[in-house]
């Protein structure tokens, strides 16, 4: 029994989702930050899912680019993480609004 | 039998990203992150893409997740105490955003799979070893595999930029 | 040879850079030396060149020289480019010649004045841009001159802009400009929407033969003496000139007498051809010509400064120039216009020297008795009265009387135009003699009060030299009538156009006439000068007889006709009042409230949106996922 393609993507849709719910309710930025990560693997799933069922390999070619992304997302990310909470002792995202009107 | 492994992966996946999103403690959030990215792991190699799922395992729930460990421990980050007023207007309106969201998704999802499922499936050809994958790579997407090496070589120099403690 | 050519225009301007930026390290007399040696530069290429051009045989009198595209935009491509041919060979030397011995005597009249590096700046720049204009191979290089030589006399009828009414008096000459710019700006934009060209002479090729309306070239040509009238104040822009006498005195001597003023007689005849495909706005042209100098004629008998008699004097003799270019003597125009730079910037020059031993005192009244006080003043100053008035021999009579000349040859039979020109010479002597008489002769009223004393010789070198001028300056163009050859008229006229003159009378006979037309208006001129003898030599109490027997007459001249106060009532009233209306009322209510109201609206506006950006990253996010699940309802739908 073959797994069919839309119950791969409806994972995805699901995984994305949570993603999505974690990037906007969750108030530790680092936790915000493993939501986004959450989001990329669900598009990377959908990729791969393509990528099976159409016999291509352009999809994990995708997939791997984004993956390097990633990491230097992380990296940077994380370092400004780093720099936001050495200047004011805080992640939680919801008190750091220097970009108010 | 392949089926079968896959849903319950996918299950334990959804769990675990369920999990990093709702827990308090934001240690316990990165291993279910690193548990969630070895089943998604799993799920690559069912899906016959092994290269992208070793990836997956040595880049992600690896060097990522220790990168993101690293960092909570660094700050000495305290689980969230739950706060008066967090459930204020603009929680409402996020969660009613996501609800539509996971509406639509998965509307149009159902939508794309019946077309999808009136086309011809593809011939399941092996094409997620290294060898098909590095072909790929190494020929059609030089230049971007290149492009993407300096991606990170910037990444580098702008992440100890940034993080050093005086510029 | 041509290659010379853009040192003419080169020179000035570097003269101009020289003295505007670098002033203040020179002292005044390096200020003054760089200014005239800049011009003298000018003076001498030009001089150079127009040897090189009378070599050459009379039909290949020309150079050009394009020195590099200024405006090309699609077809149309405006050159930096030079023309030098027997009629821009004559003015440019003329405003280099005149030009450099004005130079030389600001030297002196200016000396120890605190701007002196601001005003030998702006001379430059004046000689500079009425070079260009001379020069110009097509209008727009020419407009660029007009309007340059108009930006320069504003700034030097207001160089003293201390007092306040010479500051204004150089805005009411500029702005009087302005309206004849006008009629100049839009006969270009004629004249290329129908040659699509602008070069002077490819439109002066191409109009005899092009297949217009009559109505055309009469317009173009209206347009243009419109432009000329404001320039070289004729009627009805003439009120600038009297007023723009509140620049110093050489600044009057060179641009409102010498040269600017005279911008409009050297546009008609450098477009004569235009001009006499269209007959309408060639009478036109000689009917306000002759008007204005009698008109002014009139007005400069019962002035009192000096300087005004002598600026009024200038508007009646370009209003001479003018006449003769309306009847189509072109070459009488520019004969006069140059002997008439010669004298007349010498009249100036005298008057700024007496001007200037009376310590800055104008008034004619005033005076009186210098003539032992200042004797080289006083007869350079006789010469240049004389030439004004036409004395036979000196240069005003030859170029005067080939204008009456070309006025009574023009029609059949009697010709009215050059009867009030006759009146127009009489008057003219006796003004003049007026001036002579009373500045010179008579009780010296000023005694006690002045130490009247001859000026340097930086000042008087000039007067000399252009005494000289005027004396021999009319010598180029002595008619036939007189057993000349008249050189100065074949030397132009390549160039000009032939206007019909009809003349059906033998050559002999027309000679004998005009010898009897010299007779008449010599005759009048004397009688004028013998009348401003009687009144204000021999009996000086006639004078205010004169005067309140003349009442109406008297006052209406010496008040200039009220003029400025009709033009006041006129325009400048109800043009303010509208004006005021249109400011407190339209701009303040309706534009300003349009513009505050968009001002608000927007304030109002970004007060709802700013409210989005609280700077909760997480607002931003749900911000993004909204337009992505419009995307989304896009494609579910589309």
């Amino acid at each position: 029994m073959v797994v069919p393609l839309y119950h791969v993507l409806a994972f995805a849709g699901l995984l994305f989702t949570i993603g999505v719910l974690g990037v906007l309710f969750r108030r530790s930025a680092i936790i915000v930050f493993m939501s986004v990560e959450i989001m990329l693997n669900a598009v990377n799933l959908a990729f791969i899912a393509f990528s099976r069922y159409h016999g291509d390999v352009n999809g994990q070619v995708f997939v791997f680019f984004i993956m390097t992304l990633a990491a230097a997302e992380v990296a940077v990310g994380l370092a400004i993480i780093i720099s936001l909470y050495r200047n004011l002792r805080t992640s939680d995202i919801s008190e750091i609004r220097l970009m108010k009107h | 039998m392949t089926a079968i492994l896959f849903y319950i992966f996918a299950t334990f996946l959804l769990a675990a990203s369920l999990f990093v999103v709702l827990n308090r403690n934001p240690i316990y959030s990165v291993v279910a992150l690193v548990f969630a990215f070895m089943n998604l792991a799993a799920m690559y190699f069912l899906l016959e893409a092994y290269f992208i799922g070793i990836l997956q395992v040595l880049v992600y729930a690896g060097a990522i997740m220790v990168l993101f460990l690293f960092v909570v421990m660094l700050l000495n980050v305290q689980p969230d105490q739950p706060r008066p007023g967090l459930i204020h207007f603009d929680r409402w309106w996020y969660g009613l955003m996501g609800l539509i969201f996971v509406g639509l998704f998965l509307v149009l999802i159902g939508e794309g799979a019946r077309l999808l499922l009136t086309s011809p499936a593809g011939e399941a050809v092996q094409i997620g070893g290294v060898d098909s994958v590095g072909e790929a790579l190494f020929t059609h997407f030089l230049l971007p595999f290149e492009i993407a090496s300096l991606l990170l070589t910037v990444a580098l120099v702008g992440t100890v930029f940034l993080a050093k403690r005086r510029v | 040879m041509a290659d010379t050519l853009y040192l003419i225009t080169l020179f000035p301007l570097l003269g101009f850079l020289i003295n505007g930026l670098l002033g203040r390290w020179l002292s005044e007399k390096q200020s003054g030396l760089v200014a005239s040696g800049a011009i003298l530069g000018s003076f001498l290429v030009s001089a150079q060149l127009l040897l090189a051009l009378i070599a050459l045989p009379e039909g290949e009198r020309l150079f050009t020289q394009n020195l590099f595209a200024w405006i090309p935009v699609g077809e149309l491509s405006i050159p930096i480019g030079y023309r030098f041919d027997p009629l821009s060979a004559v003015m440019t030397l003329v405003v280099s010649g005149v030009g450099l011995l004005i130079h030389i005597y600001s030297i002196g009249y200016m000396h120890a004045d605190p701007g002196i590096r601001r005003y030998f700046a702006f001379l430059n720049l004046f000689t500079f841009m009425m070079l260009s204009l001379v020069l110009a191979d097509n209008l727009v290089l020419m407009f660029l001159g007009w309007e340059g030589v108009g930006l320069c006399s504003y700034l030097l009828i207001g160089f003293w802009f201390e007092d306040e009414a010479k500051a204004r008096a150089g805005m009411k000459a500029f702005i009087v400009n302005r309206i004849g710019d006008a009629g100049f700006i839009i006969a270009m934009i004629l004249l290329y929407d129908q040659f699509g060209t602008l070069s002077i002479s490819k439109i002066a090729a191409a109009a005899p033969g092009a297949q217009l309306a009559q109505g055309f070239f009469t317009a173009v040509t209206l347009l243009m003496f419109l432009g000329a009238t404001g320039k070289s104040a004729q009627i009805p822009l003439y009120v600038w000139l009297p007023d723009a006498m509140a620049g110093p005195t050489p600044v009057s001597a060179l641009i409102h007498a010498a040269t600017m003023v005279t911008a409009g007689v050297y546009l008609i005849a450098r477009n004569s051809v235009l001009f006499s495909l269209a007959p309408a706005t060639m009478s036109i042209v000689a009917f306000i010509g002759i008007l204005t100098a009698l008109y002014a004629a009139t007005i400069a008998i019962t002035q009192n400064d000096i300087k005004k008699v002598l600026a009024y004097s200038t508007i009646s003799q370009l209003g001479y120039m003018f006449t003769a270019v309306g009847v189509g003597a072109f070459s009488a125009g520019i004969f006069h216009l140059m002997t008439h730079a010669f004298f007349k910037g010498l009249l100036f020059l005298g008057a700024g020297s007496v001007i200037h031993s009376m310590n800055g005192e104008q008034d004619m009244g005033r005076m009186g008795g210098l003539k032992n006080h200042m004797p080289t003043t006083h007869w350079t100053m006789l010469i240049g009265v004389l030439a004004i008035a036409g004395i036979p021999g000196l240069s005003g009579f030859f170029s005067k009387d080939e204008i009456l000349w070309g006025a009574f040859s023009q029609h059949e039979g009697f010709s009215w135009i050059w009867l009030l020109g006759v009146v127009t010479a009489g008057l003219t002597a006796f003004y003049m003699f007026r001036l002579f008489f009373r500045t010179f002769y008579g009780d010296p009223v000023w005694e006690g009060t002045q130490k009247p004393h001859e000026s340097p010789s930086v000042m008087t070198l000039p007067l000399v030299l252009l005494a000289f001028l005027s004396i021999f300056g009319g010598y180029v163009g002595i008619p036939a009538a007189l057993g000349g050859s008249n050189p100065f008229h074949h030397f132009l006229e390549p160039v000009l156009a032939s206007y019909p003159v009809h003349s059906t009378a033998a050559p002999h006979t027309t000679y004998r006439l005009e010898l009897l037309l010299m007779l008449v208006s010599t005759l009048v001129v004397a009688g004028g000068i013998y009348y401003a003898y009687r009144v204000y030599i021999q009996q000086p109490s006639l004078a205010e007889d004169l005067a309140k027997r003349l009442g109406l007459l008297y006052r209406l001249s010496f008040n200039k006709y009220f003029v400025d106060e009709i033009y006041d009532r006129l325009i400048i009233k109800p043009f303010r009042m509208l004006a005021t209306v249109t400011w407190e009322w339209f701009d303040v209510q309706i534009v300003d409230g349009a513009v505050n109201g968009s001002g608000h609206a927007v304030a109002r506006m970004s007060g709802i949106v700013r409210k989005i950006q609280n700077g909760l990253i997480q607002h931003y996010a749900s911000i993004i996922l909204l337009g992505v699940i419009f995307i989304l309802i896009y494609i579910y739908f589309d």
